[in-house]
């Protein structure tokens, strides 16, 4: 081994060990509603002037986590929203212990009975079906109804010649569903094979965090994949690699960025022209324009 | 048929002699060519993939390569594939639908490899492209699980018109240790974790997934490869005759069916 690579492994050690930027503590008790952190950088913001800036972190643009309602509201045009399926819910196939129990905890947390809403809407006039994925319910894993829900609008999609937008985030197939949940990867990215197959367009908005079995099926199969600024991207866990190949990963592993330097990203889309950018994409593939309210 | 729980099939996939493809492989085709590389990237051994006789009917074999010791397991990766082996498993599968051959997936991971390289190359968008090609691949493509079924890294070769597996094989969406280590932060807890999961062939045929159990000698595949390959041939002679037979439009809405249909909801 040469002399450099020595003072290397303990430059990298070095690197490796620093700690994290260790947050402010203090007595004074705050609101827990008053202020956000930002899980990126650690900058401190009051949360009234963060959500009037769209949830985006004013220091290092990480575009935080959406509801549902949220991501509906900043996408659609008012009134034009028709939900599919909305009373579809999950059973429990495998019996797995107090997934029940689970998933009703979610359900009045969230307002919404699983991780996805899926309907049509107009987007500034274009007519197309969406979904959204909500990471705040069971971190948005996808089990039957995730499934189902997508196939389904798929498939409407392709019998009403619509174009197809959906906002992924996930942590992946939904454990707790066992096999049932990994052959949702299948029965999605059929649906949207044939929906391509039929001509259909699809365009996949990728969100805060995009991951396992979500990545490795629809999530990356769109004609156009956008992305939010910052957002977490990929295939495996970050902890997973890191044990892997023990050492610490860069920050901006598995950002949007960085899929978009690998390539597997069409374009970075701040949350404030998303609107704009969709519509314009489905207005060069030829959509009819109708009248809207914003 | 096998009584054993899921956690002693898992002792069974892991014994270090159990066969693994490249015992199969000469066993069950004749004249079997090995092609490499995915065209793009390079060439991962992890994966085989190549063409060759099963009985007299030209097949393209895609195979999982578990290695018998810790050279060829080095080699294959502990038959983890990079993004690499599975686009050069779509690249063959491409050129058998070309050629009217039918596929045959041999399934045997622990899962896709977990890296930075695999991110870098994209080991999501290699898989879901796997699962997007393959439904509607105008080909038959059966798929045997042979021991480990690890999670999308096995779905992504077993998108198919017949899935199979060996009596004692597990197929599921997360390792037993992986689910153990969620479930209750304790990794040590696999057994457990083992019988919740549902990941035996019977539960997979109760669930619609598995379409067909294979037997395995008494006491496992591994007191006797030459039993265990015959079963396996036999399987495959049958269903390649059956699924040659149907109409390709036909196959591939069956093929859609079969995955579309699996879930459990209520509205």
């Amino acid at each position: 081994m040469a002399i450099e690579d020595l003072f290397k492994i303990v430059k990298e050690r070095f690197v490796a060990e620093q700690p994290a930027v260790p947050a402010a503590e203090s007595d004074v008790e705050i609101p827990q509603d008053l202020l956000f952190k930002c899980p990126r950088c650690g900058a401190v913001v009051y949360n009234r002037e963060f959500t009037a800036a769209m949830k985006v972190c004013p220091k290092c643009n990480y575009h935080a986590r959406l509801t549902w309602q949220e991501r509906l509201e900043l996408t659609a045009d008012k009134d034009s929203f028709q939900e599919f399926d909305a009373d579809m819910r999950s059973l429990n196939p495998i019996g797995f212990p107090k997934y029940e129990d689970k998933i009703a905890k979610m359900q009045q947390q969230c307002d919404m009975n699983d991780a996805i809403k899926t309907g049509v809407c107009t987007i500034r006039g274009y007519r197309t079906v969406i979904g959204i994925m909500d990471s705040h319910f069971f971190m948005a894993s996808m089990g039957s109804v995730v499934g189902e829900k997508i196939a389904r609008a798929f498939e409407y999609a392709t019998e009403h010649g619509l174009p197809v937008v959906i906002f992924t985030a996930s942590g992946g197939a939904r454990m707790q569903e066992g096999i049932i949940s990994l052959m949702q990867m299948a029965k999605t990215s059929g649906a949207v094979k044939r929906h391509s197959d039929a001509g259909g367009l699809y365009i996949s908005v990728m969100t805060d965090p995009t991951t396992g079995g979500v990545t490795a099926s629809f999530a990356s199969l769109g004609d156009v994949i956008l992305a939010e600024p910052k957002v977490l991207i990929g295939f495996a866990g970050r902890r997973v690699i890191q044990d892997t190949i023990r050492q610490r990963l860069p920050d901006d592993f598995q950002s949007a960025e960085f899929q978009q330097e690998c390539g597997f990203v069409d374009m970075i889309v701040e949350r404030g022209m998303m609107r704009k950018r969709i519509s314009n994409i489905l207005k060069l593939h030829g959509f009819p324009k109708e009248a809207y309210r914003r | 048929m096998s009584n054993l729980t899921a956690c002693e099939r898992l002792e069974l996939i892991r014994h270090k002699d159990r066969p693994t493809v490249n015992d199969y492989i000469p066993a069950m085709f004749t004249r079997f060519m090995e092609f490499h590389g995915d065209r793009l990237y390079g060439d991962d051994a992890a994966i085989i993939g190549g063409i060759g006789y099963l009985s007299d009917t030209p097949v393209t074999v895609l195979a999982q390569v578990k290695g018998r010791n810790l050279e060829e397991n080095k080699r294959s990766n502990f038959a983890m594939p990079h993004p690499e082996g599975y686009r050069k498993a779509l690249r063959l599968a491409k050129q058998a639908e070309k050629f009217h051959r039918p596929v045959i997936c041999l399934v045997d991971t622990p899962g896709a490899f977990c890296g930075v390289e695999a991110e870098q190359r994209g080991q999501g968008e290699a898989i879901a492209r796997n699962l997007y090609e393959f439904m509607t691949l105008k080909t038959p493509v059966i798929s045997v699980v042979l021991g480990e079924g690890g999670s999308g890294g096995a779905l992504a070769m077993a998108v198919c018109d017949e899935l199979a597996m060996l009596e004692n094989a597990l197929y599921s969406v997360i390792s037993p240790r992986g689910a153990a280590s969620i479930l209750w932060k304790d990794g040590t807890k696999e057994k457990e974790a083992c019988e919740v999961l549902k990941i035996t062939a019977e539960d997979l045929v109760s669930f619609g997934v598995c379409d067909k159990i294979i037997a395995e000698p008494t006491g496992g595949a591994h007191m006797s490869k030459e039993q265990t390959a015959d079963n396996i041939y036999e399987y495959l002679v049958d269903a390649v005759f059956r699924l040659k037979k149907a109409d390709t439009q036909q196959l591939l809405e069956q093929r859609y069916a079969k995955f579309r249909k699996i879930g459990m909801f209520t509205e």
